[in-house]
């Protein structure tokens, strides 16, 4: 059974090509439904395999990619706990998602394309997550790249979604940089690029040894652009530019936890590097907290969400910072559900109000779309991790994580939930409760979504109802699945202290935690359910609600320190460096040549008096060197 | 056979030149003639077996100049490349009316004859002949054939490559001076040779010189832009698919084994020229406005990193550049293509008056994009794997190196992606349509103004 599982990336990859082939001959909806099919197909196996799994992780060798020398490379893939999960994830939101786009890109005239786009990332990302060492990985790390820069300029006419598509992959490739030479470093230390080779090699190193620091390091750096940490976080809420359900999908469930994924994979390198690992907890929780501020101001509905993304990614990290790296995947898990049942929904608000994304122009949806904001609130309540809801065991068992090993982290983090609770329930009022505030035009077309949009909806309200159930804690007298599921192969970094947070503390931080969320959604209700909107102008805010609506001007700051300086550098190479200083010395060569021979051809006059005085007067000088010589 | 493998498209060139308007078919049936033949090299070559289908007649013995030549698995791909790509490059032309088409044409099969000759010979006077043979074919074709400025130009470009061959052909005469007894141009008795690292030293510059001017490595390279730039679509993918290999090959067959020593003492600042120029030419491409030139210096950029895995020394960085010149090869060839396409149809290159193709030309909007992105190395595109091995190659040499090298990554993506928006994307500017069919007009394409 087991041996098949090639068929998983294959079933994608088959229907990338019939229906990017057939997008002239295709009829619209079988495009999508084969795409949807194989995404089905692949999810099934995945099932299977699951079922099946003996808890020994297993390598399927296709063929031999590269041999060159000592370096062998061979396209195959790995089989263990990790990729499991992440093969469902991938395959099962996957699946939901391709449904729901079937309903929601109905009216587009390049519908069979995206669906082929939306297969080839399946695929890739299918690489990514099953790849048996770091340059199958790599290449389904760049292929998804790709299908998301595809994805994003997918309505091209507008230029400013091709502007944002390339700022996604030229970020994602500064990235991929690191990644690359991470691996070839790798390659060099260890000599191979497959992991059941290197893992137990690693523990021949003692802890913090330069070359793993730099190993991890740069494989961290190629984390941060995808999984778009501080610095390399801003093409992600840009990437909002393609159509919702590719948000959903690449840019909240599955793309961008690709940085979480390979660092879990290569936590053995990790857990003895624990100065990457202060490293990564820093970033993380910098990031969190920063596009967690400039959430709580953004009018964009998939903005919002989009920051609301960049985020909890950051407590990933955070998680993978302090060692607990089932907990990190744990959140990826439900994170997965909520985030893209929450932009799915979003998306089903844009379809019922004509393509309008302004909250502004929202307000009293909840009577006009049921369905859609019975699922949004579901997707709300998970994501602010209101008990039982999914992020709620997630969130809490990260935070639970933090307090032991790191007190500011725990801090920073803490603060960020606050924010996220605000942020979100802002948005969830702002849209649903109060009056309408759009143009008649648009109250008049308000409709619920088709059921192919809904069906998707209501399958990842319920995942993120019930989602937090995979990993109940001990203090409730659960048995961690996911945790013990992972637990073979992770490692433990040993320089951090080895113990858990006490049950009192864990039950005294839900209890706050729960009392401080029924504040704030007293709070948020009173306050943006009623006719309070936010302003317009810059000039009705606060400074801080300035800086934060204009995302602290790093776009703006990115544009004046490296993209103008590199356009500066590129003028001055060409017009003087290469122009007038290199081309122009190869031509003061040529006219040297030529003037020198134009010059010394006047001796040359045919005057033998001149020709006889030039004689006597070398024989003299020569004689007179010989002299002094 | 190997001497009618060479000197079949110099029959060709014969026939070629005297077929009148007829002369594209011609050469493109001889061309694929030769291709066919080159296969069957191809199926009879043992990969393990070393230099194979050698050949060698005494040519002028009082010289100890012989008609040495044969292939090893280096030689095999590169002649390879050529037969596959000539017969690409003539169909290419096929919509083009050039003048004088028996001479163009004639001029092109010559070429190949002068590159296959410079791929396969084992003898350095044969290797200098053919080495200077393949410039003349293509001055030519620049001269006659070019834009605007191509007295002016093409005038440098010969000068320029012409004095790398001289300082070559010094190092040549002394290296057969240093040979014992009667002297002999043989490659195998210049490998032998025992040189003190002094004569290596100077050597390698002489040598290293030639080679670095016809790939060309920065700051040898002001002739390529411009040169690249006038010369006619075929021209110019022969200079860059296959001529600049020239470069290349001459580092791995005639630089590398015959002055060790002096590549030891002088391979760290050949390595240091080459990443510069990968990222100052990737940096300059990046604000061209005329597409063409965009991927001259692109061009560069690449070349400079396939430079660099040679001077790496590592098993990685050589099996990379081998593999990269022939990715590289196929690749440039079809953007000049897509180049030369554009410009017919829409009578510019000017990328600011260029826009939005792909709705109007979307199956060439799709092939576009794919050269593009196997430019920028994707991996299971063909560029990858020969860009991780050089990069894999600078990495074991020097990590600092490496790093810069590995801007290749970042920087080719922003050259790659700029032209796909200004051409295929964007729509601001509609100066210039294109026809929706991929098919050729007849005539030039009229241009319709938009104001």
């Amino acid at each position: 059974m087991i041996q098949l599982a090639w068929l998983i990336p294959a079933f994608p990859l088959l229907g990338f090509l019939i229906t990017g082939f057939g997008k002239k001959f295709l009829p619209k909806t079988t495009g999508g439904y084969i795409a949807s099919l194989m995404v089905l197909a692949s999810f099934l196996i995945s099932m299977c395999l699951f079922a099946t799994f003996d808890g020994k992780p297993v390598t399927i060798q296709l063929f031999n990619w590269i041999d060159s020398g000592s370096l062998t490379i061979p396209f195959s893939f790995l089989i263990d706990q990790l990729s499991l999960v992440m093969l469902l994830i991938v395959t099962g939101v996957g699946f939901l998602i391709h449904i729901y786009s079937i309903g929601y890109m109905h009216d587009d005239e390049a519908f069979v394309r995206f669906f082929s786009y939306l297969n080839l990332f399946i695929f890739f990302m299918l690489l990514l997550v099953m790849g048996s060492n770091y340059i199958v990985l790599f290449t389904g790390w760049e292929g998804v790249g790709l299908c998301s820069y595809l994805l994003i300029g997918f309505w091209f006419k507008n230029n400013d979604y091709n502007l944002a598509a390339n700022k996604a992959f030229i970020m994602n490739r500064i990235g991929d940089l690191g990644f690359l030479l991470g691996i070839i470093l790798i390659y060099i230390t260890f000599g191979t690029t497959s992991f059941d080779a290197i893992f137990p090699l690693a523990g021949a190193f003692a802890s913090n040894q330069p070359v793993i620091i730099a190993i991890t390091l740069l494989l961290f750096i190629g984390a941060m652009g995808k999984s778009a940490q501080i610095p390399l976080y801003t093409w992600l809420p840009d990437a909002m530019a393609g159509p919702t359900p590719v948000s959903a999908l690449i840019h909240a469930a599955t793309m961008v936890t690709a940085g979480i994924y390979m660092v879990i994979r290569s936590n053995v390198l990790y857990s003895i590097a624990p100065f990457t690992l202060s490293i990564i907890t820093v970033v993380g929780a910098a990031t969190a907290i920063f596009s967690a501020a400039i959430a709580i101001t953004q009018t964009d509905i998939k903005k919002v969400l989009a920051y609301s993304t960049v985020s909890p990614l950051g407590f990933m990290f955070v998680a993978l910072g302090v060692g607990a790296y089932s907990t990190a995947l744990f959140h990826v898990t439900t994170h997965a559900f909520f985030k893209a049942l929450l932009f799915l929904a979003a998306g089903s608000v844009i379809h019922g109000m004509s393509g309008e994304q302004d909250i502004r122009k929202m307000g009293g949806l909840k009577g006009k779309l049921p369905v859609t904001y019975l699922v949004f609130m579901i997707g709300t309540l998970a994501i602010i991790g209101f008990p039982p809801f999914a992020a709620f065991f997630s969130k809490d068992e990260i935070l639970a994580k933090v307090w032991i090993q790191n007190k500011v982290a725990f801090v920073t983090l803490a603060i960020t939930a606050v924010l996220t609770a605000i942020y979100m329930l802002r948005l969830f009022f702002l849209t649903f409760f109060g009056t309408f505030r759009g143009t008649h035009d648009q109250e008049h077309h308000l409709h619920e979504s088709p059921k192919t949009m809904t069906l998707p909806l209501i399958v990842l309200a319920i995942l993120s109802a019930v989602g937090g159930f995979l990993g109940i804690p001990e203090v409730f007298g659960g048995h961690h699945l996911l945790n013990n599921f992972l637990e073979p192969m992770l490692t433990f970094p040993s320089a951090f202290l080895h113990e858990e947070a006490s049950h009192t503390f864990e039950i005294v931080l839900m209890v706050v935690s729960v009392v401080l969320l029924l504040v704030i959604i007293v709070g948020t209700k009173n306050r943006y359910s009623g006719k309070h909107v936010p302003v317009a102008h810059d000039s009705e805010r606060t400074s801080f609600a300035r800086w934060s609506y204009h995302k602290f001007y790093i776009d703006e700051l990115y544009d004046f320190i490296i993209v103008r300086p590199l356009k500066y550098l590129s003028e001055v190479f060409y017009k003087i460096v290469d122009i007038k200083i290199i081309d122009g010395l190869v031509n003061s060569v040529n006219k040297a040549v030529v003037g020198s021979s134009r010059t010394i051809r006047f001796v040359q006059s045919g005057n033998v008096g001149f020709y006889i005085f030039a004689m006597v007067f070398g024989i003299i000088a020569i004689l007179f060197l010989n002299l002094i010589m | 056979m190997l001497s009618v493998l060479i000197f079949l498209p110099l029959l060709a060139a014969i026939v070629v030149a005297f077929s009148g308007a007829n002369a594209k078919k011609v050469a493109l049936i001889a061309s694929v003639i030769e291709f066919a033949y080159s296969v069957c090299f191809y199926v009879r070559f043992t990969p393990t077996g070393g230099t194979q289908f050698l050949h060698s007649q005494s040519w002028i013995p009082q010289l100890g100049i012989s008609f040495k030549v044969g292939m090893d698995g280096i030689s095999l791909l590169l002649v390879m490349l050529t037969t596959f790509l000539v017969p690409l490059i003539i169909t290419a032309s096929f919509r083009r009316e050039y003048k004088s088409p028996g001479l163009f044409y004639g001029l092109i099969m010559m070429m190949q004859f002068a590159l296959i000759g410079v791929f396969v010979s084992l003898d350095a006077f044969l290797f200098y002949i053919f080495w200077e043979l393949a410039l003349i074919p293509i001055y030519l074709i620049c001269l006659m054939w070019g834009g605007q400025d191509r007295l002016k130009i093409t005038l440098k470009f010969f000068i320029y490559t012409l004095a790398g061959s001289l300082l070559m052909l010094v190092a040549l005469i002394y290296l057969w001076m240093q040979t014992p007894g009667t002297h002999t141009f043989d490659l195998q008795a210049f490998y032998s040779l025992h040189l003190s690292s002094g004569q290596q030293s100077w050597l390698f510059w002489m040598l290293f010189l030639a080679f670095a001017i016809k790939m060309p490595i920065f700051p040898f390279h002001t002739w390529q832009p411009d040169t690249y730039t006038d010369a006619p679509a075929p021209g110019t993918m022969l200079l860059s698919g296959i001529m600049l290999k020239m470069g290349v090959y001459g580092l791995l067959r005639w630089l590398l084994p015959v002055v060790p020593q002096g590549v030891e003492e002088w391979g760290m600042t050949a390595m240091i020229l080459s990443v510069i120029g990968i990222v100052y030419a990737s940096l300059i491409a990046w604000s061209q406005k005329d597409f063409k030139r965009l991927i001259a210096y692109s061009s560069i950029a690449h070349v400079g990193l396939i430079s660099a895995g040679v001077f790496s020394l590592t098993m990685q960085g050589m099996q990379g550049s081998v593999i990269q010149m022939l990715v590289h090869g196929i690749n440039v060839v079809g953007l000049f293509f897509i180049c030369d396409m554009i410009e017919q149809r829409t009578g510019t290159r000017q990328m600011e008056q260029l826009g939005g193709l792909r709705t109007t030309a979307p199956v060439f909007s799709t092939y576009f994009m794919i050269i593009m992105l196997a430019s920028v190395a994707l991996p299971l595109t063909n560029g990858f794997v020969g860009e991780f091995l050089l990069i894999n190659g600078v990495f074991q040499y020097n990590q600092l190196l490496a790093a810069f090298a590995g801007l290749t990554i970042i920087l080719g993506a922003g050259i790659c992606l700029t032209p796909i928006v200004k051409l295929l994307l964007a729509l601001r500017v509609q100066r210039h349509t294109i026809s929706p069919r991929l098919s050729f007009p007849k005539k030039p394409f009229s241009f319709r103004s938009s104001s």
